[in-house]
């Protein structure tokens, strides 16, 4: 790994993995503990985390921990008895974290964990898809999917920014695609340590354990009591929509690197078919759009980057004068479509006018999905809508599967 | 406690004080009591640590007392004695 100082100013240029930009800014968001347990394709991160503990370069409590299920009730303590905690996982180890993940939300601790999307088995799969983290988009946990290494690092530093805030307090998770970006090296802007001291100051735990002050949590709350406490989260998602871009935007001001924010667009503006996708495909999806612009279609990609709190708001705007949508889903909801998709619709169904929308099921898996195969499926899907048919949850590239 | 009267008077999490009894008087959960027999106690007091509802005290000549509002009958005490000395007793049955 290369790192470049610039003297003048205290800025560092990496040439890092996706894997290594999240252990940088776990150093540099001066993360108080950490609990540790392997799993391909986040081990590197884990591992990069020891080296700084081990150098004296950060200064955190390393737990080694025996399962994904325990890591995750370490980083629950750690954050009650007041400290920054952190975590990262993927696919079977983030399913086994489930029951751990809901009381994380539900006490109100701002852990923030890496996951690196990775297909669930059997058969076994290191590769990268959705269905890990989007089967746990119904537990209070923010979620934020990046599309290159510098939005990696930068997201997870913000994210602590975001999640500590006391009208939020909520857990969040920050997802980078298997490989695609976990193991892929990119150069990434790290600012100088003073800065990002002034920016993120320490946590301020809204509640905390404190043997001077005994109290229990989790005690027995009874019907009369406990729907409150879940309104109330649901109240903290709510304030996300409005406290995040604005995280973004200080972020973005400060630093000059990229804020956090729900949706980015190209070429959106005069779009008669929107590519709507997340992560990296949400990237590659330019080369289509232009490639669609020269056949003489006004398309356009809208990147979602965060998934909960969902954008129905600006996907309602971004939808409001775009005849046709086509909807492209790293994920599937056996029995149903991909979650993009389905959460899309929701967000439209109240507008009087709405887009025709075909969606795709595409690169599950690990399969690669190029701007070749987003231009075929535009292409398919323009076909079929310009006769007025919209499609549901179509599968892109199952061998023997002809896209009619 | 503060007055619970809409959501916004709910704590962040739910969270409680250590109090006796803020469920009321759990024994009456019990299907089995525990007796101690005095004769076989030696008052070391093994009980009383590995109670986990803190149900057992210590009486003025240093021997365990058992809090049958909160003992909920589950049995470690007997289990653990390792003289005898704990009988765990169906409710409604008398001991002689």
């Amino acid at each position: 790994m290369a790192v470049q100082v610039e003297k003048e100013k205290g800025w560092r240029s990496i040439f890092v993995t996706g894997n290594h930009a999240v252990a940088w800014a776990v150093k540099v968001a001066r993360v108080q503990v950490v609990a540790a347990y392997p799993i391909t394709p986040q081990t590197t991160i884990v591992e990069k985390i020891a080296e700084f503990v081990e150098k004296g370069e950060l200064d955190a409590q390393y737990i080694r921990v025996e399962s994904e299920h325990s890591a995750m009730t370490a980083c629950i303590g750690a954050a009650a008895a007041g400290a920054r905690a952190f975590t990262a996982t993927a696919s079977h180890g983030l399913a086994l974290m489930h029951e751990c993940l809901w009381w994380a939300a539900g006490a109100r601790l701002p852990i923030v964990m890496a996951v690196v999307n990775r297909a669930l088995g059997p058969g076994w799969n290191i590769w990268t898809d959705y269905c890990d983290t989007m089967a746990q988009r119904d537990i209070g946990w923010i979620q934020i999917y990046c599309a290159d290494n510098q939005e990696v690092f930068d997201s997870v530093i913000q994210a602590y920014k975001l999640c500590e805030d006391h009208r939020v307090m909520l857990p969040c998770m920050v997802d980078l695609e298997a490989f695609i970006l976990s193991h892929t090296y990119m150069p990434v802007r790290v600012p100088p340590q003073d800065e990002i001291d002034d920016w993120l100051p320490p946590y301020k735990p809204a509640w905390v354990l404190d043997p001077d002050d005994p109290i229990t949590h989790g005690n027995l709350i009874y019907p009369a009591h406990y729907m409150e406490f879940r309104y109330l989260m649901q109240e903290a998602m709510e304030r996300v929509k409005e406290l995040l871009p604005k995280v973004g935007e200080d972020y973005r001001r400060r630093f000059g690197l990229t804020g956090l924010d729900f949706i980015e667009t190209y070429k959106c503006e005069d779009a008669e078919l929107l590519i709507l996708t997340m992560g990296t495909m949400g990237v590659e999806a330019r080369i289509t759009v232009d490639r669609l612009r020269e056949r003489g279609i006004k398309a356009g990609v809208a990147r979602v980057r965060v998934f909960r709190p969902f954008p129905a708001e600006q996907i309602r705007r971004l939808a409001e004068n775009v005849p046709m949508m086509v909807i492209m889903d790293r994920h599937i909801s056996f029995g149903a479509e991909g979650a993009l998709a389905m959460e899309t619709k929701w967000a439209l169904c109240s507008l009087d006018e709405r887009p025709l929308m075909t969606s795709f099921i595409a690169g599950i898996g690990g399969r690669d999905v190029t701007w070749r195969d987003m231009e075929r499926m535009a292409l398919k899907a323009y076909e079929w809508m310009k006769k007025g048919q919209a499609r549901e949850g179509v599968w892109y590239g199952v061998k023997g599967l002809e896209l009619g | 406690m503060a007055e619970l009267r809409t959501y916004r008077d709910w704590p962040i999490a739910p969270m409680s004080r250590p109090s006796e009894g803020a469920l009321g008087l759990t024994g009456s959960w019990r299907t089995f009591r525990p007796v101690i027999d005095r004769d076989r106690c030696v008052k070391c007091l093994v009980c009383w640590l590995f109670c986990p509802e803190s149900a057992i005290g210590i009486d003025e000549e240093g021997g365990p007392v058992i809090n049958y509002d909160y003992c909920k009958g589950c049995g470690i005490c007997a289990s653990e004695c390792r003289y005898g000395a704990i009988e765990m007793v169906r409710e409604g049955e008398v001991v002689a």
